[in-house]
């Protein structure tokens, strides 16, 4: 254990903490760009100096570990000027652009301009310019934004160990790009647009849908596999707009590809709106199989216009339901209880799956009720 | 899960997932964990990072494989015989925990016995795993401290899945690797609410919670709080209810959420038997294929447009809620059931949610101690019997439920249906990354489908040599029971002989291929191994018929 001051406070922490950390513990705030709780430290964006008494220089927080005694300043009139300095260098490389970007409002790098007052620049000057040409449907990377904190190539690195993305280049000519620049080819989990702390990175299917102060944020359970991941939808005009997870979760806030960008089931407007009885006599052939299935694929859109309404006709609740409990009853009385069976689904809620083989039980007296875990 | 509930009387994760990170070696049989289970895999990773030793067995190579100290390359369906060459080794090597044996098994010395065959010789032999990786594989888990076991689907969709996972018992039990933090079996599943739909009571022979139908006592206590007589029988397993569909003695079918005309084995027949039935209703929130075969199909509310729990893999209840409003009429499938319930003479009467797993508390002393608000922020994991209780991250702390474990002796039994001179190829079925079960979902939305559009069967470079195939060609692959038209994807990711489909795709279903043989005791497909051929198409035929269509 270590004792150490910081603006004046006392804390013990364990041997080995950082002096962020330290910092943290006591609730003082040290701007960063590049630190991530998660992701090993790298003292790249220089934001979070701080003055240890007895060092000549500033040090990042990030990387400097505690040792006793110590006695650490976060915020003095030379630290705040230098930080200024260091935010104008990183804004005179970077778009002037928030009103048109998707993290507006959401991006720390915006945020910290605002509460040190930038709006001229004394650096103004050349500038990186690229072209956005990347290939993949996910991920849009505008790399004039990104301000080379290497967040995204850690967490690819240490968290997903793909390691699809490094800084290439040196000095000014420096970016984050897959091996040879080519387009991203990697597992699209998503991560890197999560830690992104500027508008670099972001999904492309979310371009346009609306910004964060438009959006609600609804806590909710993911609903593929079994992990259980803690996804927060961000619903705005009653359609899911991208879907995030937060930190303090089981899933830490990593998500997957289908975590992160498999919602648009969802609002996919082939959903059922209505239900439907069948007009379609039972003995044509329906249910096309394997060959003709491509075949029907490519009219996908359309099938449920034309497919549909040679099958179904659209019908009210009433109607839908008070057949299919005149048609149950007639087969339970003439055929017995255990002539009728049920599937449940692993796709529904406890409560769902609760009634439904209550229904079979309690209702239809049968226990031919099972599940698809076994496929 | 028929398998561990038989040996340790609970059948689920015996561990949690924030564990997976201190356990210091990984096993991984059977399962592609950073595709199908990814943010598990991630706990993985990281405990690679802290220095856990990791060991693969698995036909492909996987991903994780990339990452293993060991890997073991089996035969599709000789699982037992190399488990079983392991715990031979750790006989050998004395690296058993007889105390262990003593007080909390029972039934080890007919199944110390029954191991000697298995050398790892002999295991080399069968497996086609060299027998010095048998052996360091055995001996890194048998002298881990905090060992952690992780199977899924390849383990268990076999005509002998369950002994499979009697096999995966017997190794964590002779080593005393059970009822400690970070240390267990832990079966990871595959959906999101499979745990959930279980404990619900979602299973023809049990009520929630697993308590048997055929225990008068029990059967007395449901027809109590539910106020009916029960049937004290047991019911049809799925795939025992599509036999007695084809056989015409089931006359009618309710499905919810479910869509057995692709995730079936052998489609074709579970197609032509839904057709037979004289009523099949179908609930879903896409027009399914299974769904198309319905007399009346009614629409559902999606995940994010309702309110109520899932239990993931490693027990924990946790909350989902409403986001969005369900499109036009779609209702939730809790109102759906309560409204045909009212029209059967049966009114289900919840004033809200919450209410209805109260019921389940009441009936089910393990969650009695959840409620919507303990489960507000933070989910709780099963057994939590009461509202001061914290939930149970790990099991058997303190013993077994059945209170001694049973070893079960497990002898290799060939898959049903291997690989003969007309169909020389074993083909295994799986997911991938960039999609999920039968599609219905992924596959609506533009986003995933566009990187991973196409099915594709994986096949062995020696294998395309012999064949005569070029990577991209479009291949006739048939079995027994159909054929499927796939392009071909050359990578040495499977094993010569053998080849991989991906089951997502329904204009190459990869169902239509496999084989229907089950398990005699949980009733699960042999998914994972059927004998196959693969036959190009010549690009010129091909052109013909695609400009017929």
């Amino acid at each position: 254990m270590a004792t150490l001051t910081i603006d004046g406070k006392t804390i013990t922490v364990v041997e080995g903490t950082s002096v962020l950390d330290a910092a943290r513990k006591l609730g003082i705030s040290i701007p960063t760009l590049c630190h991530h709780p998660k992701l090993s430290p790298y003292g790249g964006c220089r934001m979070c100096i701080v003055e240890i008494k007895g060092i000549a220089r500033p040090v990042t927080a990030c990387t400097t570990p505690v040792s006793e005694g110590m006695e650490v300043s976060t915020s003095t009139p030379y630290l705040e000027k230098l930080r200024r300095t260091i935010l104008e260098l990183i804004l005179s490389d970077h778009p002037n652009d928030c009103m048109v970007c998707e993290k507006a409002g959401d991006c720390v790098l915006q945020e910290l301009a605002y509460f040190y007052g930038l709006r001229e620049n004394r650096f103004a000057g050349e500038r990186r310019i690229y072209a956005k040409r990347d290939g993949n449907p996910l991920i849009e990377r505008d790399m004039e934004k990104c301000i080379l904190c290497d967040k995204c190539v850690r967490v690819c690195d240490e968290v997903q160990r793909v390691r699809a993305i490094e800084i290439a280049y040196r000095g000014f000519k420096s970016k984050v790009c897959p091996p040879y620049e080519r387009d991203l080819d990697c597992e699209f989990c998503g991560q890197c647009i999560r830690v992104c702390p500027t508008g670099a990175l972001t999904g492309k299917k979310w371009a346009l849908k609306g910004r964060q102060k438009d959006i609600k944020e609804v806590d909710t359970i993911c609903p593929y596999c079994g992990c259980g991941c803690n996804l927060t939808l961000n619903i705005r005009k009653n359609e899911i707009v991208r879907v995030t997870s937060k930190e303090d979760t089981l899933n830490e806030g990593w998500l997957c590809s289908k975590g992160t960008f498999g919602y648009h089931f969802v609002n996919s407007p082939e959903r059922l709106k209505n239900p439907l009885i069948r007009i379609a006599p039972k003995s044509s052939e329906f249910g096309v199989r394997s060959s003709e299935l491509k075949e029907k694929l490519q009219t996908q859109n359309s099938k449920l216009k034309t497919q549909n309404s040679k099958l179904f006709r659209e019908a009210t609740w009433d109607e839908a339901l008070d057949l299919a409990a005149k048609r149950f009853r007639e087969i339970k009385e003439k055929h017995g209880h255990d002539s009728i069976g049920a599937l449940a689904s692993a796709r529904c809620t406890n409560e769902e799956n609760y009634l439904f083989q209550k229904f079979m039980r309690a209702v239809i007296g049968t226990n031919n009720v099972d599940h698809c875990a076994r496929y | 899960m028929a398998g561990l509930a038989a040996v340790f009387g609970s059948g689920a994760m015996t561990n949690s997932i924030p564990e997976i990170e201190n356990n210091d070696v990984i096993f991984v049989i059977g399962s592609n964990t950073t595709e199908t289970h990814p943010i598990i895999a991630l706990r993985m990773k990281k405990a690679l990072r802290k220095g856990a030793k990791l060991i693969v067995a698995d036909p492909r190579k996987i991903n994780l494989a990339g990452f293993a100290d060991v890997w073991l390359q089996q035969k599709p369906g000789t699982d037992v015989v190399l488990l079983n060459a392991m715990m031979h080794v750790l006989l050998k090597n004395n690296l058993i925990d007889r105390v262990f044996i003593l007080i909390r098994t029972e039934g080890f010395e007919s199944f110390k016995d029954s191991l000697e065959r298995y050398t790892p010789e002999y295991a080399e032999k069968i497996t086609g795993v060299p027998k010095n990786d048998i052996i360091k594989a055995a001996l890194l888990y048998g002298n881990a401290n905090r060992p952690g076991i992780y199977y899924t689907m390849g383990i268990t969709q076999h005509s002998h899945g369950t002994e499979n996972v009697f096999a995966i018992a017997n190794l964590a039990l002779m080593t005393g690797n059970l009822g400690m933090e970070s240390t267990g079996v832990n079966p990871l599943r595959g959906q999101n609410n499979v745990q959930g739909s279980t404990d619900m009571g979602c299973l023809p022979d049990q009520y929630p919670g697993y308590q048997k139908v055929n225990l008068p006592a029990i059967k007395t206590k449901f027809e109590k709080a539910w106020g009916v007589k029960l049937s004290k029988d047991a019911g049809l397993k799925a795939t025992e209810m599509i036999a007695e569909a084809d056989k015409g003695r089931l006359k009618a079918m309710y499905i919810m959420g479910e869509n057995p005309a692709i995730s079936d084995p052998d489609i074709n027949h579970t197609v032509s038997s839904l057709k037979k039935l004289d009523f099949l209703v179908v609930q879903d929130i896409f027009l399914t294929d299974t769904a198309e075969l319905a007399d009346v199909v009614l629409p559902a509310a999606s995940f994010a447009e309702k309110e109520g729990t899932f239990t993931n893999t490693e027990r924990r209840v946790q909350r989902v809620r409403k986001a969005l409003n369900p499109p036009g009429q779609a209702k939730e499938d809790s109102w759906i059931i309560s409204e045909l319930s009212e029209r059967l003479g049966y009114p289900m009467k919840y004033n809200f949610t919450e209410e209805i797993f109260q019921e389940v508390g009441r009936l089910w002393q393990t969650v009695a101690g959840i409620n919507y608000r303990r489960i507000e922020k933070d989910g709780l994991q099963w057994p939590c019997p009461t509202f001061d209780h914290p939930g149970t991250p790990y099991l058997f702390k303190g013993g077994f439920p059945r209170r001694k474990a049973a070893f079960t002796v497990v002898e290799y039994k060939p898959s049903k249906e291997l690989p003969d001179e007309e169909y020389p190829l074993m083909l295994s079925t799986g997911r991938h990354l960039f999609h999920y079960h039968t599609g219905t979902m992924i596959r609506k939305g533009d986003a995933l489908n566009s990187i991973a559009p196409e099915a594709y069967v994986e096949l062995n470079p020696q294998d395309a040599i012999h064949l005569n195939l070029a990577d991209g060609q479009k291949v006739r692959v048939s079995s027994r029971r159909g054929s499927i038209e796939v392009k071909a994807h050359i990578t040495e990711r499977v094993g010569k002989g053998m080849v991989f489909i991906p089951f997502h795709y329904r204009e190459a279903a990869a169902n239509v291929l496999t084989n229907t043989a089950l398990d005699p005791v949980s009733k699960i497909p042999e998914l994972k191994v059927c004998a196959v051929k693969i036959e190009p198409i010549k690009t010129g035929n091909y052109e013909v018929r695609t400009k017929k269509l």
